[in-house]
């Protein structure tokens, strides 16, 4: 291994903070990207996980997407585009059809899957804190959650916050 | 001419940027990786990564369908 260089080694490093408060499928990319790049980019990166995205944190990730709601998603099939009314969104197991073939194109195309997203964010030294007040509210047990992360409420990811280049919120 | 070669054919975004800041910090300083791709907006993010972190991109070109990038670590 050669000696650790670069910005981070040196302490001088940019620093960025995410708050993530979405637990779906297609809402699970945006952060865990956007970390991963910049951790390889020397950027000190933390990420605050809080409401629905505190589930990106679940040992077991069975996430999902819907087209309910979502009238921007259309997808590629057979050369064409698909684009689900709302109403078929609502009726049971589309919700799980939709995650399936999300799940097949992101395989196809050679996009990382969150769980691979996610181990690079801790193999680059991503800080990630899973909200104390979320665990509470819907009653979810750290352990539960992979190891790599600390708890802390609004407070921890302030202190983050006041001394980084860029706090983005999704 | 590369010191190593890493073949991120069939990747997408980030996935080829994290594999070579990760081949390139097993690597000397000085020594060249080089980074094969079939994604075309590596092209973009592989110059913004160089810039960004100090790592010089010696060389970059396209071969058919591959992107071919020579990056020298530095940084």
């Amino acid at each position: 291994m050669a000696e650790e260089k670069g910005a981070k080694a040196l302490g001088n490093a940019k620093k960025m903070t995410i708050i993530c408060t979405k637990g779906s499928l297609d809402w699970a990319y945006p952060p865990f990207i956007l970390a991963t790049t910049a951790a390889a980019m020397d950027v000190d990166v933390t990420m605050f996980f809080t409401f629905y995205g505190l589930q990106l944190l679940q040992k077991d990730l069975k996430l999902k997407v819907t087209p309910l709601g979502n009238p921007a998603m259309s997808m590629p099939m057979g050369g064409m585009h698909m684009v689900m009314p709302n109403v078929v969104g609502m009726i049971p197991g589309v919700t799980d059809l939709a995650s399936v073939m999300m799940k097949n194109l992101i395989k196809k195309k050679g996009v990382a899957s969150i769980e691979e997203l996610r181990e690079a964010a801790t193999l680059s030294d991503v800080r990630m804190i899973g909200c104390q007040m979320t665990l509470d509210l819907f009653e979810l047990d750290k352990s539960d959650m992979i190891d790599e992360i600390e708890i802390g409420g609004a407070a921890t990811w302030m202190e983050s916050a006041l001394e980084s280049d860029i706090n983005l919120y999704m | 001419m590369a010191d190593e070669v890493l073949d991120a054919k069939g990747l997408n975004c980030p996935l080829p940027i994290l594999k070579a800041k990760k081949a390139l910090t097993g690597l000397e300083n000085g020594k060249i990786l080089e980074v094969l791709s079939t994604d075309p907006g590596s092209v973009a993010d592989f110059q913004a990564f160089c810039r960004a972190t100090g790592n010089e991109l010696v060389e970059h070109n396209i071969d058919g369908e591959i992107y071919r990038f020579l990056i020298k670590r530095v940084a």
